[in-house]
């Protein structure tokens, strides 16, 4: 009762309240600036060259209210949208007029679902193995080499280091696809040649993500094991003749996971908007690509729905990890 | 000076401070340009690197080198205001939720994990889009400062939580100093080296941000930084054409300028430290 009571109730009030200010963050955002949105998009409309005579305008402006939800009070607006995110309902998309926002984010999710959750789960795995090894025998020449390349990959941004590879592979050796994720012209089908392209097109991008990401937890890693290894417990099972096997796999990796899978959960937050920007470098036809039409064209909606989405992803990711936390750490279950 | 020899010591610390002093070197040259950047069509088009035109020109009809110049300078423009303006909102947050504590502390950290939590390129996005029409260096350096504080705030009150527990602490308050008195005499010199090596990174991030921004097309397009130069580089198609030396000027400079930074945040860091400044000297 008492882990309920402490561990359980206050992670669950806190994904609560955090999924709120989100919402009411990007509800706040767009009413808090000079610019109307509705102007906006007529203005945007009339310079893309059609004409519209008052009329029209007018039931447009009424239309464009009921769609973005301006309608009555602050209040009523807030509570109504609550109402539409319960429902699922994120709204129509306005230039790719009347698909819903909910049909267009369904068509690019399993895109970007497929292309992180290989990248994150493989440059954890590689990270953590390649790191750990690197930590453990850290007086190695290639265990320094290793950390030396890890120390000009890290700082790099997701964009200038997608970049620069889409450069050195894409156009220098022109070794993959520049652009796409699968063949032009394939319809998609479960086949071993339309898989094999869409494999070929989503090499580049999951490269650059692996490495990236994986730099990361290499460098944590190294250093979690250099530390653990200097723990006066090794250094003691160590004069005691355990055999090193044994001292790695049940004494060192043991304590050095458990900051690791913590900081999964948070990584997941900052992986999801690095995607983002990768696959716009690649033209991957992931949620990257439709944010930035939506950007392009000043979709409001769809950058709305984008964002709450994501907000409810990453947090109930992170929440998942803290309820799953306990049958890593034993410390937690007994505290 | 002896502060100043050890950290040159470390190759990383020197080679990234003359990387950084190149670059700034560079950064002031663009008060002697002799063409106004934002002007097209001042010199030939599509010129190879020359002894006239060191880096060659663009398609836009303008010089690449001073172009960087004017690049450099605004990119480490946008990335100081964001970077000191989030200090400032990191130190303050930071330094009362520390020697608060309690609701006060509570309330800023759920704020501060909030704000670590939620997909916040995606905010920036948004309201990029709503100030686009007066975006310049000044407001995208004050957007980008509103989001980088979370994380540091909290490693400055990790820090006051362990001061607040010394010694110190107690001496002074029970000899009458004033909390504010306290926080930013006794304080400050403790968490001034944190803030210095946490501003290095933010300033990192900025640009980062910027050029990512650029992308999308969300700041000004006539002014030059690392992100738009980029971006007009990349639209014009600069790399189906070969001309490199208007696409790689930007990428170069970029990763030189990420690289030094973090290589800085981590050499200072690392003598700041002195368990890793050991074990360096002991594997050396």
């Amino acid at each position: 009762m008492a882990f309920i009571r402490r561990y359980l109730i206050p992670r669950l009030i806190q994904y609560v309240l955090v999924i709120f200010l989100g919402v009411t963050a990007v509800f706040i955002i767009p009413r808090l600036t000079p610019t109307d949105p509705i102007a906006h998009t007529i203005a945007q409309i009339r310079s893309q060259g059609a004409y519209l005579d008052p009329a029209t305008v007018d039931q447009f402006i009424q239309d464009l209210k009921e769609l973005y939800g301006l309608e009555g009070s602050m209040w009523d607006q807030y509570v109504a949208l609550w109402r539409r995110l319960f429902r699922g309902d994120f709204g129509v998309s306005f230039f790719q007029f009347p698909t819903p926002v909910s049909v267009l984010v369904g068509r690019a999710l399993p895109w970007t679902v497929g292309l992180l959750l290989t990248t994150t789960v493989m440059s954890w795995v590689l990270g953590n193995i390649i790191g750990g090894l690197a930590g453990y025998f850290s007086r190695k020449r290639w265990a320094q080499a290793l950390d030396f390349t890890a120390m000009v990959i890290r700082p790099l941004p997701y964009y200038i280091f997608a970049f620069t590879l889409l450069l050195l592979l894409g156009y220098v050796v022109r070794l993959f696809p520049i652009a796409g994720g699968a063949e032009i012209g394939r319809r998609p089908e479960f086949s071993w040649p339309y898989i094999k392209s869409v494999l070929w097109h989503s090499f580049l991008p999951a490269l650059s993500l692996t490495i990236l990401g994986g730099t990361m937890w290499f460098q944590t890693m190294k250093l979690i094991v250099q530390n653990v290894n200097a723990e006066s417990f090794v250094q003691y099972a160590k004069l005691g003749g355990v055999k090193e096997s044994i001292i790695v796999s049940k004494y060192v990796i043991r304590n050095a996971m458990l900051p690791q899978v913590t900081a999964l959960g948070l990584a997941l937050g900052q992986i999801f908007s690095g995607a983002l920007i990768t696959e716009i470098v690649f033209s991957y036809p992931g949620l990257g690509t439709l944010l930035y039409n939506a950007v392009i064209t000043g979709d409001y909606n769809l950058i709305m729905g984008i964002t709450i989405l994501s907000i409810v992803a990453i947090t109930t990711a992170i929440l998942a990890l803290d309820l799953l936390y306990p049958l890593f750490d034993p410390r937690v279950r007994y505290r | 000076m002896k502060v100043i020899r050890d950290l040159f010591r470390d190759y990383r610390f020197a080679l990234s401070f003359c990387v950084l002093c190149l670059l700034l070197v560079l950064a002031f040259l663009a008060i002697f340009s002799p063409y106004d950047p934002t002007l097209w069509g001042v010199v030939p088009r599509d010129l190879k690197p020359s002894w006239k035109y060191l880096l060659g020109t663009s398609s836009k009809g303008q010089d690449v080198f001073w172009q960087a110049a004017f690049a450099v300078r605004n990119s480490l423009t946008i990335s100081l205001i964001a970077g000191v303006v989030s200090r400032l909102i990191a130190v303050i947050v930071g330094m009362v939720a520390g020697y608060r504590g309690g609701l006060t502390d509570r309330i800023l950290m759920f704020l501060s994990d909030t704000f670590l939590v939620i997909p916040l390129f995606l905010i920036i996005v948004m309201l990029a889009m709503l100030v686009r029409q007066m975006m310049n260096l000044v407001t995208l350096g004050l957007l980008l400062a509103i989001f980088g504080w979370a994380w540091d705030a909290r490693l400055i009150r990790s820090q006051i939580l362990s001061l607040r527990e010394r010694e110190f602490t107690q001496t002074a308050v029970l000899s009458g100093t004033g909390t504010l008195r306290l926080v930013l005499k006794e304080y400050m010199p403790f968490a001034t080296p944190l803030i210095f090596s946490t501003l290095i990174n933010n300033m990192s991030w900025a640009i980062g941000m910027e050029m990512t921004l650029a992308v999308l097309g969300l700041v000004n397009m006539d002014i030059p930084t690392l992100g738009t130069m980029l971006q007009w580089a990349i639209s014009y198609q600069a790399m189906l054409l070969g001309y490199w030396w208007w696409i790689l000027t930007p990428v170069v400079l970029a990763i030189l300028l990420f690289v030094a930074l973090y290589w800085l945040s981590v050499s200072i860091s690392e003598y700041l430290d002195p368990r890793t400044r050991l074990q360096r000297v002991g594997a050396q």
